[in-house]
């Protein structure tokens, strides 16, 4: 029984990296765009949310104060959000505006924003002299819990309050996410977009505008589960190749969670369990470099199944992959 | 602002487009110079040949395109219409060919799809009024069904509900009529009328001269783009409007020469088949075709044509039954076979699909390759023969006056016409015994459709048997020597389109064999 | 408001498809594109402080300067070039392909395992021989397995090979821990280098792989234009219910050239475990795989075009390399440059098929 609450509280902490980069390409997908870059995102928001707490602490030590873990949680967020952005609107203004393969288009991000990643990561270490790390009120502020009044409630305290905020964060995400793809006329509008955009357009519907707001929202979101991997697993402490393919799964389980935004809460939560199982169910005579290996596995296994099963309602949204362009003929 | 009450209005100018010109690219001139004028309370035809500029000239009232210079007026007022949203302000509703529909959303979802309002969706308040627009105008539409699992005219409804919701007045619908039956289009045209009666002005774009005779109070011909003619219905005749049309005088009959009807080349019996959502598509098919004989084959789209021609191509898996070719002197069943296979067998097969850049061509290679594409595997060694294949095309090229840059120009830049003419000139010069054509003339302009019969006919005279699927139900009675209608999947009847009417094919479109009546 | 349509249409600025665009000008716009490239590439090295002109002169010194550093400089061009050419394969039938990382890895493992195990049993040609053999059969099964799937029920490949490729590197490490551990390492996780016979010759400073690097450009070159199962290839790339209508067999098509683009993919981790590391470890594919993908693009997947690209893309990893020791910049900045010249050339891709009209004024009437 205790091995199962850990596991569990395991799978949350391993999840939410997974769920936020996922929750922002769904988003993105919504509007017709596959944006196989979200490895690359996840690692410039890794780095910039990184950069973004540290230079702050260094300025307000500089200034003689003490840095402010909350301020800090501020400043990494808001720069982790920032570069997704930007990451995503060039993404999508090469892929909506200038037409290029949105494929090609996202392996390019991808391969490029591993490179900024480490690249920012290592060039902070070398200014740093040696290696970066935030400092103890940052980290604490990553990885306490967000309501230690509650996580001290006996049984569900731990299991449901004692993680940290951005575990909270990505839930709210999730939630907020499903609310607005299914209840809102924007959202309705977005799902348009990403199935029919010829249609979208003559129901006048600001095709553009929708593409670019979601695959800019889905960048920022996408980029703190980076950010996640840098504060939170890694410590506030640049390692290099941190996100080491959970960008990819991440794409993988938008697959996994047939779009939906809810469904992925549960996706992100099996797939951060089986990640790190090997510690809390060991099997004997399985080495652990093989079991390692079991997100991979699961991520192809899920793969092949949900295409063996294809259905209509529960399917890529129709336009991914191709781009639109009214004057076309 | 204030509006006239729709009766006093009546017979003035709702919509007044002058001097409208719009280029695509720098070379293709969709519209030069076009005029157009409805009132409200009257049904207004815009008659052209396919590829005229009616629906380019329509997209521009539509806020689809933008025209490159000339004027629009609206209720008087001159207007920019600058985006489908500025068309609905205008209250201008347009139903295009290819329903704009999302296909996993319901009815009201699409109908409210874009339209300003609270935050959140009131799906009540909307199935409300989209019931008492119904009920008006004498539809029934049910506002939560999916639009994948409405016909075709359900989708119709769809779209003409979709354009009254957001209060539409002016209403433009592009060939409405190309994918219904003659029963469906006599609804659909009552419900035109009680429009028409309610104040509405309409415009409705065809190229089938007896709708517009049915219909119209006016009509307003384009060709090539540009404005010949505008003259009352009333004054009008078949001969008159085509002439404007073409812009010379035509000939409208289609040839159908007698010919004694050869051995049966191609049996069908009892296939069924199922589509990659486990749908049945086509039910236990069974007919035959002869040599030196067209037949015809007639059907609401979607009553399982595609299915059933690619069955007999051999790309589409048979749930069941037998697909018979004449080969030599015995029968060979080619179900279960690849193409390639079947071409092996000695079975030599010509199918033009409907989808003819998509399927038939590849629409980013040129002329040569796509010529290849049949004989590609010909020869010994791993390379391929490039040079024949130029010889092909360059026969092709003279013998159906094909018109392009040259044999390496990319397929998908030649014109709709002379794409055809690659595929089925591709198709029909390795000389095969059964040709099976799938809408060969849509999207063509006159001239290319009369070449095309030709085409077809000269392939009859030499013993081929032809089956010509189509879509325009007055082409099909004349040219086929037997003409079978398919309704969802199943035959409903093989008639003889000599002594059949319209009217009754119609009613096997409509029919499974089932429920048929006595007298059919 | 009486709105007038204005005469000259709408928007300031107005695109146009073109027809067709001369060999001059495509080139021209494609070397402007790399021009705003660098142009972008020096600004962050003058935003790191730097001076440009120093950093690119030692970027091209520590990548040509010396016949040492040319040698390495070729060494990292060569499995470029051979998974440069196995990805243009596949994606010429827009099969996704972003494994060959993982495929040369098991091609390794494959050559690997022959080396260790077999090198007394055979003598040194045969031994090299079925070591290449062996990586081309590892390496095209690593390519089938996702092929297979694409081609029975359309499994997403993108994500398939890529999964395969934490696989095949997660196996390694099973692999130098466990059974192919070297002892004489006592602690340390390695596996042990392979004895002379099983090593690749040299000519001219670099193992014989560059001249079956020759021969293979050549060769695919022509398997792509000229061969029947490369105008296939073509086809199911270009639309797929062509192919099917005309009667090629799909799966077997997709399935094929998987397998060859895996094969030399594999080849590729032979030449690098027998003729530049003499072992294998975790970074014997160190991103080749997806360096490859770059190159494969850069070069319109033309092989004859790849050759120049791969080595463009092998002297800026090179010259990285150097300029980190010199001037403490981290290496990876040759990632970040390719990635900048890459978005580059596929915004210029729009530029090539469209024109833009600009207009000086929008005449206003009312």
């Amino acid at each position: 029984m205790d091995t199962l609450m850990n596991l569990f509280g395991a799978a949350v902490l391993a999840g939410t990296p997974l769920l936020l980069g996922m929750l922002g390409e769904i988003l993105t997908q919504k509007s017709g765009h596959l944006n196989l870059g979200l490895e690359g995102t996840m690692y410039m928001g890794a780095a910039m949310s990184l950069a973004g707490a540290y230079y702050y602490e260094q300025w307000v030590t500089a200034a003689g104060g003490a840095a402010s873990g909350f301020v800090a949680c501020l400043f990494a967020t808001g720069a982790a959000f920032l570069i997704g952005v930007l990451a995503s609107l060039l993404y999508c203004f090469l892929t909506a505006t200038l037409r290029a393969d949105q494929n090609v288009t996202g392996l390019v991000l991808a391969i490029f924003g591993t490179g900024f990643g480490n690249f920012f990561g290592e060039l902070m270490g070398i200014g740093a002299g040696g290696y970066v790390t935030v400092g103890a009120a940052t980290k604490a502020a990553f990885a306490n819990p967000a309501f230690p009044s509650l996580a001290a409630l006996p049984v569900v305290g731990k299991l449901l309050f004692g993680y940290n905020w951005m575990v909270y964060l990505g839930v709210a995400v999730a939630l907020a996410m499903a609310w607005f793809l299914n209840h809102t006329r924007a959202g309705l509008n977005l799902r348009a977009v990403g199935e029919n955009p010829a249609t979208a357009d003559a129901a006048g519907i600001h095709v553009t505008k929708y593409k670019y707001a979601a695959t800019c929202i889905g960048g920022g979101i996408s980029a703190l589960g980076g950010m996640y991997i840098s504060m939170v697993n890694t410590g506030g402490v640049w390692v290099h190749d941190c996100v080491s393919g959970k960008g990819w799964i991440a794409v993988a389980l938008v697959i996994f969670a047939t779009w939906s935004p809810a469904r992925g809460l549960f996706c992100a939560l099996i797939f951060g369990g089986l990640s790190i199982m090997r510690m809390y169910v060991p099997v004997p005579g399985l080495p652990m470099e093989i079991y390692e290996l079991l997100p991979y596995v699961a991520t192809v296994l899920v793969l092949i199944f949900t295409s063996i099963r294809q259905s209509r309602e529960h399917a890529q949204p129709r336009a991914c992959g191709t781009n639109y362009f009214r004057e076309e003929r | 602002m204030e509006q006239k009450g729709a009766t006093e209005r009546r017979g003035e100018v709702a919509v007044r487009m002058r001097g409208i010109t719009k280029t695509f690219g720098s070379r293709v001139v969709a519209n030069h110079n076009a005029h157009l004028e409805v009132r409200w309370g009257e049904i207004l035809a815009l008659l052209g040949e396919n590829g005229s500029g009616k629906t380019t000239l329509m997209n521009m009232l539509a806020g689809i395109y933008y025209p490159d210079s000339g004027e629009i007026e609206v209720n008087g007022r001159e207007v920019s219409i600058r985006s489908p949203r500025d068309a609905f302000e205008l209250r201008i509703g347009m139903i295009h060919q290819h329903f704009k529909l999302v296909d996993v959303l319901t009815a009201s979802e699409n109908i409210v799809l874009g339209l300003p309002g609270g935050v959140t969706l009131n799906r009540r308040a909307v199935a409300a009024r989209i019931r008492a627009i119904g009920e008006k105008y004498g539809f029934a539409l049910d506002p939560e069904k999916k639009i994948y699992n409405m016909s075709v005219s359900e989708k119709q409804t769809v779209e003409i509900v979709k354009a009254l919701y957001r209060g539409a007045d002016i209403l433009v619908l592009d060939e409405p009529t190309a994918v219904l039956t003659p029963q469906e289009i006599e609804k659909l045209f009552a419900v035109l009328r009680a429009m028409r009666e309610d104040g509405k002005a309409i415009i409705i774009i065809t190229h089938k001269l007896g709708e517009v005779l049915a219909i119209s109070d006016r009509v307003t011909i384009l060709r090539k783009g540009e404005y010949v003619d505008t003259v009352p219905t009333a004054t009008a005749s078949v001969q008159s409007l085509t002439e404007g049309m073409v812009g010379h005088a035509v000939r409208l009959e289609i040839e159908r020469p007698q010919l004694p009807r050869g051995e049966e080349l191609l049996r069908v019996q009892n296939v069924t088949c199922l589509n990659a959502d486990h749908v049945c598509k086509v039910k236990n098919v069974s007919f035959s075709a002869y040599g030196g004989e067209i037949l015809g084959v007639a059907g609401v789209a979607g009553s399982g044509q595609k299915e059933l021609c690619e069955a007999v191509a051999g790309i589409q898996n048979v749930r069941g039954g037998s697909i018979l070719f004449r080969t030599g002197d015995g029968y060979e069943n080619i179900v279960g076979m690849k193409p390639d296979v079947i071409f092996e067998k000695g079975v030599s097969l010509a199918f033009v699909p409907e989808d003819r850049l998509g399927m038939g061509l590849v629409a980013s290679m040129d002329m040569v390759d796509n010529v290849m594409l049949r004989s590609y595997k010909a020869g010994k060694g791993p390379f391929v023969d490039r040079r024949s294949a130029r010889r092909v095309c360059q026969t092709l090229i003279d013998q159906l006056e094909i018109v392009t840059p040259g044999v390496f120009t990319p397929v998908r830049r030649l014109s709709g016409g002379n794409v055809q003419k690659v595929l089925l000139g591709r198709e029909i010069y390795h000389h095969p015994r059964v040709l099976m054509v799938s809408y060969p003339v849509r999207g063509l302009d006159i001239n290319s459709s009369y070449k095309i019969y030709d085409l077809l006919n000269e392939q009859k005279r030499r013993g081929v048997a032809v089956i010509f699927v189509g879509e325009d139900l007055d082409v099909l009675m004349e040219i086929s020597d037997r003409l079978m209608v398919l309704c969802g999947g199943e035959v409903s009847g093989i008639v003889d389109p000599r002594e059949v009417s319209k009217d009754d094919v119609g009613l096997l479109m409509m029919q499974a064999p089932g429920k048929e009546a006595a007298d059919a | 408001m009486h709105n007038r349509v204005r005469e000259t249409g709408g928007r300031l600025v107005r695109m146009v498809k073109r027809d067709e665009i001369g060999r001059g000008k495509a080139l021209a716009i494609r070397a402007a594109a790399l021009l705003c490239a660098m142009a972008v590439g020096t600004l962050l090295i003058v935003a790191l402080g730097h001076q440009p002109l120093a950093v690119y002169m030692e970027m091209l010194n520590g990548s040509l300067g010396s016949r040492t550093v040319l040698t390495e400089t070729v060494k990292i061009a060569l499995p470029l070039i051979f998974c440069g050419i196995a990805i243009s394969i596949a994606f010429r039938m827009r099969f996704w392909n972003i494994g060959a990382e993982g495929q040369l890895l098991m091609g390794g493992i494959a050559a690997t395992y022959v080396a260790l195990f077999h090198y007394q049993h055979l003598p040194r040609p045969a031994l090299l021989l079925v070591m290449a053999l062996a990586a081309l059969a590892a390496g095209a099964l690593w390519g089938l397995i996702p092929a297979l799937f694409k081609a029975r029920w359309g499994t997403n490949e993108t994500l398939f090979t890529l999964m395969l490729n934490y696989i095949a590197l997660g196996y390694i490490r099973y692999l130098q821990t466990g059974t192919w551990r070297d002892p004489r390492m006592r602690g340390f996780p390695k596996i042990a280098s392979f004895d002379l016979s099983a090593r690749l010759p040299n000519v001219l400073g670099v193992h014989v792989g560059w001249i079956v690097m020759l021969a293979l450009v050549v060769l695919a070159y022509l398997y792509l234009t000229r061969t029947k199962s490369g105008f296939e290839i073509s086809v199911v790339g270009q639309s797929q219910p062509t192919a099917s209508y005309i009667g090629m067999n799909v799966s077997r098509i997709v399935m094929r050239t998987m397998a060859i683009s895996g094969a030399l993919a594999g080849l590729a981790g032979y030449f690098q475990v027998a003729g530049v590391n003499y072992t294998l470890t975790e970074t014997t594919a160190g991103g080749i795989g997806f360096t490859a993908i770059t190159v494969a693009w850069l070069a319109k997947l033309n092989p004859i075009l790849i050759v120049p690209v791969a080595f463009f893309i092998a002297i800026l990893e090179k010259g990285a390399g150097k300029i980190q020791t010199t001037f403490k910049i981290p290496a990876s900045a040759a990632d970040v440059l390719t990635g900048i010249i890459l978005f580059f050339m596929l915004g210029c891709e729009f530029f090539l098929q469209y024109r833009l009209i600009f207009r000086a004024g929008r005449k206003e009437t009312l």
